[in-house]
């Protein structure tokens, strides 16, 4: 009789093959490791998987926005500032060549050790920091260069100054600016999805998801302390509210997985900067080619559907 | 837990409506003044204090009779109800949760929406109800709201928002957080039709709700009092460590600091509302 853990790989497996994958990105690789995890089955219960990835997600030496900056674009340049008052180092912008053309990058930027943590807020942008993407988008919109988006923070800064700048209105107006953009956009969800200051940055035609990413409305130590009021609970939280990547995919949330070395991005970062760049311009080329309007249209069309009322 | 320490949650403060712990308040009890009021006596001063002027919450229908010219609301959408696309199950499951909230509030969940004349100008209304669940905003919210929208769009009305919640709703997991941006999206086509959105803050309006619609009314005015924060206060002390000023995210200091358009006491609002409805009127309807 087939135990619940090979019952449930089984299912996943049926559910990815009968998706609409992106070439190049997760798709024959995903399919491939639960095929062998279903050959090896083993009794692990999925939260164990879903508490992997939310490791794997933080671990200290997983690659960075940067990081995969310097392995996939060439002659990039820093675009510094939000020409209004600072320049947020939890968020990086710039231009550079991806595969011969020109795009504008946005991503979080964590640091690594105390002083770059510290430096970079731990990857938790102030108002200014999504102020600094809208710049850098609008000045993709104004000369026809694509966007892509590294996605990777606990959330948004909580704190009084970025409340008193604004931290509410400018992830919104970041999300506005996004979903009216003429050019190509892709998102990538690299380490945290963390919540409304992920989305600020992530709205976009086609928005992808590393392997061992997570992608949640709240941390679990959040969800855990609300909803279990102890934030040790974090495990049953990150369980309940399923942030892996491949429940996002069946969920309708990304549009694809990039697989990740064996072990997870950390391992071996320029395998993983490889895969990363051959998900992202398979992304670019399905959208590249229409037209801005049909593009924007197809965009709103997407959200608009996102969500799940009861049929009854 | 070292890599969970400073990771919180910055979408949602509380989740359910301020429970009377023994020895706190009575709800018709002024938090401003120790004021006690019957509840007859608040319906007529719109929920508000007639001795400090403390603005008391106000549920859903309450708040559409309080706007909306007499017998001109018509609901739709009542009849949408969440489906649970997580099978959530925290201390109770979140279907249980729904249920009650349903017949607690008598609502399908945390807005109501329909068509409605503010001082004879036609407009839809889309009202959220802090009682239902905190008013989070889940897959229903989102949908009820973007509806909203389109039927603007398409009656080529304005669209007025009074929103109340304490942001997305955990139970839907990464579903809630695209909530975000599918109302984003609808408030994109209701601008390109050349509709307009006036959105009004009511305490509170926190998390995902202030960080998506509430924000990007093209008027966007608060009640006094009213906190609006995209972090909870409670959540901002634990993770900095500072100490917050009195005033904070209250709608006052987002006034202060260019957030907000006006801060419309409650006896102001309706006649608020009328004028600017009339000043966006572009004759489309």
């Amino acid at each position: 009789m087939p135990g619940e853990a090979e019952m449930r790989l089984r299912e996943r497996l049926s559910k990815l093959g009968g998706m609409k994958l992106l070439r190049g990105t997760k798709l024959s690789g995903e399919l491939a490791r639960l095929q062998e995890q279903l050959d090896h089955i083993r009794a692990d219960p999925s939260a164990e998987e879903i508490w992997q990835s939310v490791e794997l997600a933080r671990h200290q030496d997983r690659p960075y926005t940067l990081d995969y900056v310097e392995r996939i674009l060439d002659d990039f340049f820093e675009l510094h500032g939000d020409r209004g008052r600072a320049d947020d180092h939890a968020l990086v912008t710039g231009v550079g060549k991806l595969g011969g053309r020109t795009v504008v990058l946005v991503g979080h930027q964590k640091g690594r050790d105390l002083k770059e943590r510290a430096n970079r807020n731990f990857g938790m942008a102030y108002p200014e920091g999504y102020r600094k993407a809208m710049r850098a988008m609008a000045l993709a919109d104004r000369h026809g260069f694509p966007l892509v988006t590294l996605v990777d923070t606990p959330g948004a800064y909580p704190g009084v100054a970025a409340e008193q700048h604004g931290q509410g209105g400018a992830i919104a107006r970041s999300q506005a600016a996004m979903v009216r953009l003429r050019v190509p956009t892709v998102a990538c969800v690299i380490g945290e999805g963390g919540s409304g200051g992920a989305i600020a940055i992530a709205v976009a035609d086609r928005v992808l998801m590393q392997e061992h990413a997570i992608y949640s409305v709240i941390s679990p130590e959040g969800c855990a302390a609300i909803l279990w009021r102890d934030a040790g609970e974090a495990r049953k939280a990150a369980a309940a509210f399923k942030p892996d990547a491949v429940h996002c995919l069946e969920l309708g949330v990304v549009d694809g997985i990039v697989a990740e070395p064996e072990g997870g991005a950390h391992t071996d970062p320029d395998a993983a900067a490889q895969l990363l760049e051959q998900g992202i311009l398979a992304a670019l080329e399905e959208i590249e080619s229409l037209d801005s309007d049909e593009r924007r249209r197809g965009r709103r069309a997407k959200y608009r559907v996102m969500g799940v009322l009861a049929t009854t | 837990m070292s890599s969970g320490q400073g990771r919180v949650d910055v979408e949602v403060e509380s989740k359910r409506p301020d429970e009377p712990s023994p020895g706190e308040a009575h709800p018709n009890t002024c938090r401003g003044c120790g004021s006690h009021y019957r509840d007859d006596e608040l319906e007529q001063t719109l929920r508000v204090c007639p001795q400090c002027g403390h603005h008391f919450r106000v549920r859903a229908r309450e708040r559409i009779e309080q706007l909306a010219d007499p017998g001109s609301f018509a609901e739709v959408d009542e009849e949408l109800r969440s489906a649970d696309p997580l099978s959530f199950f925290d201390l109770r499951p979140y279907t249980e949760r729904l249920a009650e909230a349903e017949i607690e509030t008598g609502l399908g969940d945390a807005i109501v929406c329909g068509s409605a004349k503010i001082e004879g100008e036609e407009c839809q209304l889309a009202v959220m109800d802090f009682a239902f669940m905190g008013g989070s905003m889940g897959s229903v919210v989102g949908e009820k709201f973007a509806r909203a929208c389109e039927r603007a769009s398409s009656d080529g009305v304005a669209l007025v928002s009074v929103s109340a919640s304490g942001g997305a709703r955990m139970q839907e997991g990464i579903l809630a957080l695209m909530q975000l941006p599918k109302s984003i999206c609808a408030i994109d086509e209701l601008h390109e039709s050349g509709g307009a959105l006036l959105s009004v803050l009511t305490h509170p309006t926190t998390g995902g709700v202030l960080a998506s619609f509430a924000s990007l009314g093209d008027v966007v005015v608060a009640e006094p009092g009213a906190l609006m924060s995209f972090a909870g206060p409670r959540v901002v002390a634990q993770t900095t460590r500072e100490k917050l000023p009195d005033d904070f995210g209250l709608a006052e200091s987002n006034y202060r600091f260019g957030h907000l358009d006006a801060i419309v006491a409650r006896s102001e609002l309706r006649p608020t509302l009328g004028r600017l409805l009339r000043l966006f009127d572009k004759g489309r309807g």
